[in-house]
C-alpha cells in the first residue's frame, strides 16, 4: 500500500457504495471493477451527488445501481449518447460511462466512434469479457474467431474488434487498459482518466467466471505492464496498438486535444428573438 | 503498474501514526472485502459460506476496532489517515476470483487462511525492516494477531470433511435475466 | 365554386427550373405583398434534384390571415416548361385562370392548355437578356406586380432586402428587369386585392418549423440534439443559432438513436430538451421513447410528418404517423401526443408540449407535418402565452426521497444530479418506488398504475382542442387539416349550413368527457384526415363514443387538402 500521508481526504470508498447487493456471479471481474470505481472516486474526493454513472444493458451495465452516485441504466448500446447529453447540459458534473464489450462495441459501436471524435469530457470504462454474458454466452466483437458457441458453431471466423485502435483512429484523447484483478491499478487508471480532460477510454479486461472461466482464469498471468512509456504521438501509439498482444496494461496513449463542450453564447429571454419574424 | 495483484513488499513507514494508519486500513479493507463476499454468497443462496464470510468479517472488524484503540491519539478521527486509494490491495484482500457460487466451506476457509498467512508475512517483514523500535514492536504484535487467526482457521478446517468430487456441478444451465 | 365569406384571396404560382431562382422570387413576391399590408401563405414544390431542378412557388395573398392553400390558382407564371408535368396535380387551374408563359419555352404541355385558362405570352427570357445581368425571374416579378397591382417599388425594395447586401451591382440589373417586366405585362383582367397599406405593428412572417423552434424556446428548452431529416431539419438549424443566445446548446448527433438518448441524458440532468425528426427517425427512436416513459424523463420529440411508409416522399405531407406515435411503444407505455393546428399554432403547441413534458415527466410526441413545417405564413403577432411550468423537485435534501413514489397525482419528485441525498438510478427495468429493479407484481402494477394515473388525473385545460360553432353536423379533425377545414366550415356557414368544427390538439391521452361534451347535440360527424387507412377515425372508434352517423373521409398525401374538397364533403354531409 502506498503510504503517502495526505490528510484531509473527505471520502472513503464505502461512501460510494449503495445498499444494493450485486447479482454478478461470485468470481466475476466486475466485482473488482466496482471496488476500483469506489476507490477511484474516493481518491478524487467528489461528493457522490456530483457524480453520474451512465450505463447500457449487460452485466457490466448494472453497476450504477450498486453505487451511491446518480445513475442512469439506459437501453442497450446508447450509454455514450445519454452521457453526452448529460455532460453537455451539465458540465459541472463528473460523468462516468460503464459498458461491456457487446453493449459498447456491437450495438454501441457507432456511438463509440462519434464519442471519440467529439472528445467530450467523459470517462468511458468498458468491462471486456469477450462474451455476451447476460444472454448466456454469444460471441461479442472482441471474442476470438475460433471460439465455439451455439449461435456460431466453430467460431465466428471474424476478426476481433480492436477497441483501442478504433479509439485512437477516432480521436480519443486518453486510451488505457487495465485488468480487473489489479484493483488498485484500475483505480489509478480511472483517476487518471477522469482527471484528463476530454474523452478518456479505459478497457478493463474483466474475466467471466461463468462462460469463459477456462480461457480467462489465466488472464492474471498474461497481463503485464506495458514495457514502453506512454506516448502522446498518435502514429507511435498506432504502431504499438496494431501489434499489441491484448494484455498490455497502463496508459497507452495520452493526447492533448481540447475537450468539446459547447457553451451558450448569451442568456437572453426568447422574446429577444422576435425581431427575426417581425415585419 | 505491478503484475496484477498485490505487492508483497512492505511499505516504508516513517512514523507510528503511519504504521497504525496502514494497519487500520488493512483491517478495514479486509472487513469490507469479507462483507462483500458474504453478500455475494447470500445473493446466490449459499448460506453456509455466507455465514463463514460474515464470521470472518466480524473477526476482522474486531481486529480493526482493537487497532483503533491501540492507536489512540496517534490517529486522527479513527479513520485511516489518507493515503492513495489507488495503491495495490492490502495483504488480506481476497481476490474476487477464486470464489465460486457453489464453493464449499473448505474452499472458503482455505482462501481465508491464505490471506491470513499473507498478512502474517507482511507484518513480519515490516517488523524485520523497521528502524523505529516502536514500529517493530507494533508490527510484531500485528503479526502475532494474524498468526492467531491462522491457527483459528486451521482449527475450523480440521472439523470439516474433505470436498467431494463434483462439488461445482449444477444440473441447471445458466439463465439470463435481461 | 366555393366563395370564402372572408375577403377574396389571390393564388399565384411561379414555376421554373435550372437555377432560374423561382424560390427566391416567390419569397420576394410574398415579402413585397406583405409590406403592402397583405397577409400571405406560401408553399413550395421541387423535383428531386439538389440543384437546377424544377420548382414551383405557390403564394396565396389576402387582406385577412390565411394559413391554408386555396382551391385553385388565379395566375400561373411559367418561366419554362421543363419537367413541369411533375407538378400537374398540384396546379389546379380553370377557365378563370391566367397562364403567363414565354414563347421561347416551346409548346405548352397539354395539362396546362387543356385547363381552358387564358394565356398571355411574354418573351421573358429575351427581355431578361436585354438587361445586362438581368434575370428572368426578375422580369417575371415585374409582370406579376403589374397584374395584381402591387407597386413595382415594393418589389424592388423586397429584391434589395433579399440580395442587395450581397451583390449591390445585381440590384441595379434586377431593378431594370422588374420594370421591364412590368411594362410588358399583358393587359388581362385579374382579380384585384385592395392593398391595405403598410401593416400596423405586430405581424410576423414565419414558417411552421421556425414557429416550432421558437415555441419550444419559449417553453424553456435548453438542450437540443438532432439528426438531419427532411422536412424537420430547419427546426434543428433554427435552434442551432437561436438556442445558444438563450442559454442553451445544440449538438448534431450521429443518428436518431443518439439524438433521443442525448436529450434524455440532458433532461435527466435537469435541462428541458427537444429533438426534431420525421417518420423514419421516429421509428428509430421508439425503443428509447419507451425508456423515457419507464424512467419518467421529460422530453419533446417533434415529428414533422411526411408521406410514408418507409422512405416515402420526403417533401410531401401526410398525417400517417398517428398510429406509431400513439401505439408504437412496446409494452403498456402511455405518453402524450399533440398536434399543431396551423402554421402559426406550431408555436403555441410546441410551447405547451414542453410544459406538458416537464410537468408530467414523460415524453411528448408533437405531430407536426411538412405542410405546416415548410409553409410560410404572414400572420398577426400571436398573443404571448405563459405556462406555469415546473418540474416537481424533492422538497428537502435527502428527505427519504423516493423517486417513483406512488403519489396521488402520479407525479413524483425528480431529483437532479447535484442535489444532495437525492441519488437514484433511472432505469428502464421495471422498478419499485425507489427505482430499484424489481420483478414483483405489486411493483410492476403499482408503477403502471402510477404512470397511467399521472396522465388520467391531469387537467389538460382548454388547449386540448379548438371547438367552434354549433350544429347537428360536426367536422372532427386533428393537426394540419384543421386550417383548410376552418375555411370550408366558414364557407358552409356562409351558405346557410350549421356545422360545428372540432379540431384536436391533444391526441393522447384521450379526453372522453371533453369530447362527449363537445359532441353534445351532434347527430352526424365527418372525420377528415390525410392518410390512407383512416388512422384517426379508427383511433376515435377505439377510444371514444361517437354519434350514430360517422362519415370517415381519409385521403393520403401527396396532394394538399384544399378547402373546396372539404366544403363538398360538408355539403354532402348536410344533406339529411
Amino acid at each position: 500500500m502506498n503510504m503517502i500521508p495526505n490528510v484531509g481526504k473527505a471520502f472513503v470508498p464505502a461512501d460510494y457504495k449503495s445498499a444494493v447487493k450485486p447479482v454478478w456471479c461470485p468470481g466475476c471481474g466486475d466485482h473488482s471493477v466496482l471496488i476500483s470505481f469506489q476507490r477511484a472516486l474516493a481518491e478524487l474526493a467528489f461528493p457522490p451527488e456530483q457524480v453520474a454513472i451512465i450505463s447500457g444493458i449487460g452485466c457490466s451495465s448494472r453497476i450504477p445501481a450498486y453505487t451511491n452516485c446518480y445513475g442512469f441504466h439506459g437501453v442497450h448500446g446508447r450509454s455514450l449518447a445519454l452521457a453526452t447529453g448529460l455532460k453537455v447540459a451539465r458540465p459541472d458534473l463528473t460523468v462516468l460511462v460503464a459498458s461491456g464489450d457487446g453493449d459498447g462495441f456491437s450495438i454501441g459501436g457507432n456511438h463509440f466512434l462519434h464519442a471519440c471524435r467529439r472528445n467530450i469530457d467523459l470517462t468511458y470504462v468498458v468491462m471486456d469479457n469477450r462474451i455476451y454474458g447476460m444472454t448466456k454466452g454469444q460471441p461479442s466483437p472482441t471474442t476470438e474467431p475460433d471460439w465455439d458457441t451455439a449461435i456460431a458453431p466453430g467460431g465466428t471466423g471474424l476478426s476481433p474488434f480492436h477497441p483501442l485502435v478504433i479509439a485512437l483512429a477516432s480521436g480519443a484523447n486518453f486510451i488505457a487498459r487495465g485488468f480487473a484483478g489489479d484493483i488498485g491499478g484500475c483505480a489509478k487508471l480511472i483517476v487518471d482518466a477522469v482527471r484528463t480532460p476530454g474523452f478518456s477510454f479505459v478497457q478493463i479486461l474483466s474475466p467471466c467466471v461463468t462462460f469463459r472461466d477456462d480461457q480467462q482464469k489465466g488472464w492474471k498471468n498474461l497481463v503485464h505492464a506495458a514495457i514502453v512509456p506512454e506516448t502522446d504521438d498518435p502514429s507511435r501509439a498506432a504502431r504499438r496498438l496494431m501489434t499489441d498482444d491484448g494484455f498490455n496494461t497502463g496508459v497507452l496513449y495520452r493526447g492533448n486535444r481540447k475537450p468539446y463542450q459547447p457553451m451558450p453564447l448569451a442568456h437572453h429571454t426568447p422574446s429577444h428573438l422576435e425581431t427575426e419574424f417581425a415585419i | 503498474m505491478t503484475n496484477s495483484r498485490q505487492s508483497n513488499e512492505p511499505p516504508r513507514l516513517n512514523s507510528v501514526a503511519e504504521f497504525f494508519a496502514q494497519a487500520l486500513a488493512i483491517e478495514v479493507e479486509a472487513t469490507e472485502r469479507y462483507g462483500l463476499l458474504a453478500d455475494q454468497m447470500e445473493v446466490h443462496n449459499n448460506k453456509e459460506i455466507a455465514a463463514i464470510f460474515r464470521k470472518m468479517a466480524l473477526i476482522e472488524a474486531e481486529h480493526r476496532n482493537e487497532i483503533a484503540r491501540r492507536a489512540g491519539d496517534a490517529l486522527v478521527a479513527g479513520r485511516p489517515a489518507s493515503f492513495s486509494w489507488t495503491g495495490p490491495d492490502g495483504p488480506e484482500a481476497i481476490d474476487c476470483e477464486g470464489v465460486h457460487y457453489l464453493m464449499t466451506p473448505r474452499r472458503a476457509l482455505t482462501l481465508a487462511r491464505f490471506n491470513e498467512e499473507r498478512a502474517v508475512k507482511y507484518f513480519e517483514a515490516i517488523a524485520a525492516a523497521a528502524i523505529d523500535p516502536q514500529i517493530a514492536a507494533f508490527a510484531a504484535d500485528m503479526a502475532a494477531d494474524e498468526r492467531n487467526h491462522v491457527v483459528w482457521v486451521d482449527q475450523w478446517l480440521e472439523q470439516i470433511a474433505p470436498d467431494e468430487p463434483g462439488w461445482d456441478e449444477d444440473p441447471d444451465p445458466p439463465v439470463h435475466s435481461e | 365554386m366555393m366563395k370564402s365569406p372572408s375577403e377574396a384571396s389571390l393564388s399565384i404560382v411561379l414555376t421554373g427550373s435550372g437555377g432560374a431562382g423561382v424560390m427566391t422570387a416567390g419569397q420576394i413576391l410574398l415579402d413585397a405583398a406583405t409590406n403592402c399590408g397583405l397577409y400571405g401563405f406560401m408553399t413550395r414544390s421541387t423535383g428531386p434534384q439538389i440543384r437546377g431542378g424544377e420548382a414551383a412557388a405557390m403564394i396565396r395573398l389576402s387582406s385577412k390571415p390565411v394559413q391554408s392553400p386555396g382551391d385553385r390558382f388565379d395566375i400561373l407564371l411559367a418561366l419554362d416548361f421543363e419537367n413541369l408535368q411533375r407538378f400537374a396535380d398540384e396546379l389546379p387551374l380553370d377557365s378563370a385562370s391566367l397562364i403567363i408563359a414565354d414563347p421561347a419555352a416551346g409548346e405548352m404541355p397539354g395539362f396546362l392548355s387543356n385547363t381552358g385558362a387564358a394565356i398571355g405570352l411574354v418573351p421573358m427570357s429575351k427581355l431578361a437578356k436585354g438587361v445586362k445581368g438581368g434575370r428572368i425571374a426578375m422580369v417575371a416579378l415585374g409582370i406579376l406586380a403589374r397584374l395584381i397591382c402591387l407597386p413595382e417599388a415594393a418589389i424592388i425594395a423586397a429584391v434589395a432586402a433579399s440580395i442587395g447586401r450581397k451583390k449591390p451591382e445585381a440590384l441595379a440589373a434586377s431593378e431594370a428587369a422588374v420594370l421591364l417586366g412590368a411594362s410588358a405585362a399583358p393587359d388581362v383582367a385579374v382579380p384585384k386585392l385592395p392593398l391595405p397599406g403598410a401593416p400596423e405593428q405586430g405581424r410576423w412572417s414565419i414558417t411552421g418549423n421556425e414557429a416550432t423552434g421558437f415555441g419550444a424556446l419559449k417553453g424553456g428548452v435548453k438542450f437540443v440534439a438532432g439528426y438531419p431529416i427532411t422536412p424537420a431539419t430547419e427546426i434543428l438549424e433554427w435552434m442551432a443559432h437561436a438556442l445558444p443566445k438563450c442559454g442553451g446548446v445544440l449538438v448534431q448527433a450521429e443518428d436518431e438513436l443518439a439524438s433521443i438518448n442525448m436529450i434524455m441524458g440532458a433532461s435527466y440532468g435537469g435541462a428541458p430538451s427537444l429533438t426534431a425528426t420525421a417518420g423514419p427517425g421516429l421509428s428509430l427512436m421508439i425503443e428509447s421513447l419507451g425508456l423515457a416513459v419507464a424512467s419518467e424523463i421529460p422530453v419533446l420529440v417533434v415529428d414533422v410528418m411526411r408521406s410514408g411508409p418507409s422512405t416515402g416522399i420526403a417533401t410531401k405531407s401526410e398525417q400517417s404517423d398517428l398510429n406509431i406515435a400513439v401505439y408504437g411503444l412496446h409494452g403498456d407505455a402511455p405518453h402524450v401526443v399533440t398536434a399543431p393546428l396551423s402554421v402559426g399554432d406550431c408555436l403555441l403547441t410546441a410551447q405547451w408540449s414542453v410544459h406538458l413534458a416537464e410537468t408530467l415527466q414523460t415524453p411528448v410526441i408533437m405531430l407536426s407535418d411538412q405542410s405546416l413545417g415548410q409553409a410560410r405564413v404572414v400572420i398577426d403577432r400571436p398573443e404571448d402565452v405563459a405556462f406555469p411550468t415546473k418540474r416537481l423537485a424533492p422538497e428537502a435534501p435527502g428527505a427519504g426521497n423516493e423517486r417513483y413514489a406512488a403519489t396521488e397525482s402520479g407525479i413524483s419528485p425528480m431529483a437532479i444530479p447535484g442535489f444532495p441525498g437525492g441519488q437514484y438510478t433511472a432505469d428502464g427495468l421495471t422498478h419499485n418506488t425507489r427505482g430499484t429493479p424489481s420483478s414483483q407484481a405489486k411493483d410492476h402494477v403499482g408503477q403502471l398504475d402510477k404512470r397511467q394515473r399521472k396522465l388520467d388525473a391531469f387537467d389538460f385545460g382548454a388547449h386540448w382542442a379548438e371547438i367552434d360553432g354549433e350544429g347537428e353536423l360536426a367536422v372532427l379533425t386533428w393537426g394540419s387539416t384543421s386550417e383548410p377545414l376552418r375555411e370550408a366550415v366558414a364557407a358552409a356557414r356562409a351558405g346557410g349550413i350549421k356545422v360545428k368544427l372540432i379540431a384536436l390538439r391533444l391526441i393522447a391521452p384521450t379526453q372522453p368527457a371533453l369530447l362527449a361534451a363537445a359532441l353534445e347535440g351532434v347527430k352526424r360527424v365527418l372525420v377528415i384526415e390525410q392518410n390512407h387507412t383512416g388512422q384517426f377515425w379508427r383511433y376515435l372508434r377505439a377510444h371514444y363514443d361517437l354519434p350514430n352517423e360517422v362519415i370517415p373521409i381519409h385521403c393520403p398525401g401527396p396532394l394538399p387538402i384544399r378547402p373546396g374538397e372539404a366544403f363538398a364533403h360538408i355539403q354532402e354531409g348536410a344533406r339529411a
